[in-house]
């Protein structure tokens, strides 16, 4: 059975980033297709950990989530829902008198971005944050920052955007995307064509197919990040907590439950399939129970993991193709695009409608990669501990 | 208690010492190997099986019936294997990947190798949600039957049995055999589904027999027997206080302080998912369920399926079951095993299965609820989840699928990861999608197959193989 | 009036313990679970609702019966067997 649909925007990949974009060009008049090739928001937008914050990113993406900042308190109006959406505040723990160092010197190179980042001592956390154990000096807390829940928001911007006229194509996975003249043709699922003017490419860890054919192959890897969920417990956690250098990140949302994460886990047989190990699992469990004494008797009862595109330079891809007018790209969000996503998608609507956006985002340039001679795609990193940040940043939310 | 593995290579691991782990044991010990058997339970048996704490009293005769010859050498058989397996009791096998099991014993976790799994995992009681059963006082079936069996308790002075399936009867007959006073047993099949049960007798005689006896001797105690009930709600403020109920068109009400419920059982395939195996949705059972051959190979190498952990078929095929897929192990290894036993075994199982074809014509699952289910009644026990909100998810959202709607709802996201609400949500779904109940999928079992303390240590001695 | 009425064991060994402060005696050979609703109508309270619970399924696998000691340990009372001088908490909404 073969259909045929003419649109002005393909959006490859209905995860978050593609889902907002989705709704920010319908709701600027333009006729509107959103393919995934599974269930929209099933892949890193649904699996990840929750972290909506600004603090931790690199200088570049700042003002991208700033603009993203102003979207989150607006979820309710936009896609009907809240999403579990909290502005608990973000509180990043220094192990060290290092780390500590790291986040005074990401307070001063990031003061005036809208961040209000307040620096705490040793003191100042037992007064405040009482419920965090010992072994930490001090921290940096962005009291804008906080949490949401995943599962919700990336499936209620595709539900919105179905709501508001978008064609959301789900189980229909992209097969080929060519140039036709000055528009593009696309063929999908079981014998659907599209023809369409513009092309967005947020495909997440599956973008990097698409950019190459394109002729602008990326080294995309993939990660897969491990979480852990409690039981609901007695309120605990004020705050979402991250820890400078990563090693653990966690949250309580109003129900009680925590969700933990800081390992990786590692992919099944199909690399699109991932676990956590569990000696990956146990080791952030204990971690947690150590870190947050209030959570000791606590008990696991779920983890879970996803895949998510990831760039060597942690930096996303974001920008027009270089190689191909109308072609825009979205992806490699290396774990850290869940609070910036909605952003991204109001950039892409720009992006479509004026070639240009407000929000800077050279740094995000598919071009920073130069020409390659083939798409080398790494299958994932080591099994084990976090990368070390090479600067100070999260390695994800 | 808990021994180390001692061999220096990975060996068989069993998961379940009920009637099928116990006799896949037995068989693999027999062709000279040396199996792990992992359990939750403190002693063999599972749970038909279960053995009681404490001595109290009561004949293997009062615990297990007409069935206590086959538990007493169930028990027996597998105590004949000490020294001869590795065995963990109260251990929570909590975890499968590559290879390698995570267990929870002694309040450490260990990671296990094995070469060779055998699944025999067992069943709980299928419920759906119906008003009130979250009462205090409201146990399943099999949970009314293990208060009685194990703890020597009865849930109640006045108790009600609710449901349908051959334990419905023989819960209830067992209550009154221990003298607890059985106001009612309320079957939700018509009585004319029974008359499948004529089929049977050529199959499994002794069972439709037994299962006929234990129906007059109810009726004759003046226990109320009650056919093609529906639209029950269970009653009461802080406990169960009653039932109501419609049949032939009129309202019923009955007061109880106990109340079984149940509707047949489900496998518990959580350990079969995690372990790669595929599944196949089984019209009968109604569930989604892992492939099996007829030897109880599944669709991974190396891991094998025996019992209600796979298909509700009961202890009798359980134990042919177990001894089967030993065999079947024994065979992809390229070790000597009994073909001609084999063969019997698989001709038992089938027969059995004709049987359970008809116990599901006489059981049949009540189709009609998905439709009658009221907003206000609770879906999912552990988040607490009203079919209401599961219906406003499903429009909202767009949902079909199971996991879909599990992400966007909450069912499924509580302690028991879906085991009580799974099948009911699965039904909603479907009749609000206008779906069939096979096309929105089974939930994915993720790990810890059931909690596990944070602070849970890893054990850091590490097995040779590794 | 308690949930679970014994039919046996009611002479075996008594075994202290305390529930909600008050102190109980159960029977050798009982779960948590046993020894509790031999006393009470509840294991716990929801968390969501606050309505009672009292267990389901008696074989560990609806995890409906979750209760606390007073230092916060979790146990599972219809798969625990109970021991002397356990200090078990029901009433509170979430066990911290």
């Amino acid at each position: 059975m073969s259909r045929h649909l003419d649109i002005d925007v393909a959006i490859i990949g209905g995860g978050l980033v593609g889902s907002s974009a989705a709704l920010a060009l319908r709701g600027i008049g333009f006729s509107v297709a959103l393919l995934d090739k599974g269930y929209c928001g099933a892949q890193a937008s649904g699996v990840n950990y929750g972290g909506v914050r600004r603090q931790g990113r690199p200088v570049e993406q700042l003002a991208l989530s700033q603009r993203a900042h102003a979207v989150w308190p607006r979820l309710q109006a936009l896609i009907g829902i809240d999403g579990e959406f909290l502005r608990s505040g973000h509180l990043k723990l220094a192990r060290n008198e290092t780390d500590m160092a790291a986040l005074e010197t990401y307070a001063g190179e990031t003061a005036g971005h809208g961040l209000d980042l307040e620096l705490i001592g040793h003191n100042g956390l037992r007064e405040r944050f009482g419920w965090i154990g010992e072994g930490v000096v001090g921290a940096s807390f962005c009291p804008g920052d906080g949490h949401a829940n995943p599962r919700l928001v990336s499936t209620g911007f595709a539900a919105a955007a179905r709501r508001a006229g978008v064609q959301v194509l789900e189980n229909t996975p992209v097969r080929g995307v060519t140039r036709n003249g000055e528009g593009f043709a696309l063929e999908a699922g079981e014998g659907l064509s599209l023809g369409a003017r513009f092309v967005i490419n947020s495909a997440g860890a599956w973008a990097g197919p698409f950019a190459e054919s394109f002729g602008e192959a990326v080294p995309l890897a993939r990660i897969y990040p491990s979480m852990v969920v409690t039981e609901p417990v007695e309120p605990v956690m004020s705050v979402n907590i991250g820890m400078e250098g990563g090693g653990i990140y966690a949250r309580q949302v109003e129900r009680g439950n925590c969700v933990v994460g800081g390992e990786r886990a590692l992919p099944l047989d199909d690399p699109d399939f991932s676990r956590p190990r569990g000696e990956g699992a146990l080791s952030i469990m204990n971690r947690a129970a150590e870190l947050f004494p209030g959570l000791r008797h606590g008990q696991a009862i779920r983890f879970w993991s996803g895949t998510e595109g990831a760039m060597p330079d942690r930096n996303p891809v974001i920008g027009p193709s270089l190689t191909t007018p109308g072609l825009f790209h979205a992806f490699g969000f290396t774990g850290a695009g869940f609070q910036i996503a909605p952003g991204v998608g109001e950039v892409l609507a720009e992006l479509v409608r004026d070639g240009t956006t407000t929000t800077p985002i050279e740094s995000f340039s598919i071009g920073r990669f130069g020409k390659l001679p083939s798409a080398r795609i790494h299958q994932g990193s080591a099994a084990g501990q976090n990368q070390e940040p090479q600067q100070t940043g999260e390695t994800r939310p | 208690m808990s021994e180390r593995p001692t061999s220096e290579r990975p060996q068989p691991l069993i998961v379940g010492a009920g009637p099928a782990g116990v006799r896949a044991a037995q068989a693999l010990v027999a062709a000279g190997l040396r199996p792990l058997v992992v359990d939750e339970a403190p002693a063999c048996g599972g749970q038909i099986y279960r053995q009681r704490l404490v001595p109290d009293g009561r004949s293997n005769k009062a615990l297990y019936g007409s069935e206590a010859a086959k538990a007493e050498a169930l028990h027996r058989d597998f105590a004949a294997l000490t020294g001869r397996i590795d065995y963990w009791p109260q251990a929570l096998l909590w975890n499968l990947r590559d290879g390698r099991a995570d267990v929870m014993v002694d309040g450490q976790s260990r990671q296990v190798a094995y070469d060779g799994l055998v699944l025999a995992t067992g069943a709980i009681d299928r419920t759906l949600p119906i008003p009130g059963w979250t009462l205090p006082g409201v146990f399943t079936l099999g949970g009314a039957q293990i208060a009685l069996k194990s703890q020597g308790c009865a849930i109640g002075n006045k108790v009600v049995f609710l449901g349908s399936g051959p334990l419905l009867y023989l819960v209830a007959w067992q209550y009154l055999k221990a003298g607890v006073a059985v106001a009612a047993v309320l079957d939700g099949a018509p009585f004319k589904a029974k008359l499948n049960l004529l089929r049977g007798l050529p199959l499994a005689p002794a069972i439709v027999l037994r299962g006929l006896r234990m129906t007059a001797e109810l009726k004759l105690a003046g226990v109320a027997l009650h056919y093609g009930v529906s639209h029950a709600r269970i009653l009461g403020a802080e406990r169960v206080e009653g039932l109501a109920w419609g049949e032939a068109g009129r309202e019923r009400r009955l007061a109880c302080d106990g109340l079984g419920y149940g509707l047949a059982l489900r496998p518990e395939t959580q350990l079969a998912d995690l372990a790669g195996c595929r599944f196949r949705f089984d019209a009968r059972d109604r569930a989604f369920l892992p492939e099996r051959d007829n030897a109880g190979r599944s669709t991974v190498q190396g891991v094998y399926l025996a019992g209600d952990g796979a298909g509700i078929a009961g202890a009798d095929a359980a134990e042919r079951a177990g001894e089967r897929a030993a065999l079947a192990l024994l065979e992809d290894r390229g070790l000597p095993h009994d073909a001609a036993r084999a063969r019997v075994l698989e001709a038992d199982l089938a027969r059995i299965g004709r049987f359970r074809d008809v116990l599901e014509a006489a059981f049949p699952f009540p189709a009609q609820w998905m439709k009658d289910v009221a907003d206000e009644t609770l879906l999912c026990r552990c988040e607490e989840v009203s079919a209401g909100e599961v219906r406003r998810a499903i429009a909202g959202f767009g949902v079909h699928e199971l996991n879909r709607l599990k992400a966007v709802s909450r069912i499924g996201m509580g302690r028991c990861q879906g085991r009580v609400c799974g099948a009911a949500s699965a039904e909603l779904l479907a009749h609000e999608a206008g779906r069939g109940i096979a096309a929105v999928g089974r939930l994915r079992s993720q790990a810890p197959v059931k909690p596990i303390p944070l602070a849970l240590a890893l054990d850091a001695h590490r097995e040779a193989a590794e | 009036m308690p949930l679970l009425h014994r039919i046996v064991r009611k002479d075996h060994q008594a075994v202290a313990f305390t529930l909600d402060g008050k102190p109980c005696a159960g029977r050798e050979g009982d779960t948590l679970l046993t020894a509790i609703l031999a006393q009470a109508e509840a294991l716990r309270l929801s968390e969501f609702s606050g309505e009672p619970r009292a267990g389901f399924c008696q074989m560990g696998a609806c995890q409906d019966c979750w209760v606390a000691l007073e230092s916060g340990e979790r146990l599972r009372a219809c798969s625990t067997a109970l021991v002397a001088g356990m200090r078990i908490v029901t009433s509170r909404r979430r066990a911290a």
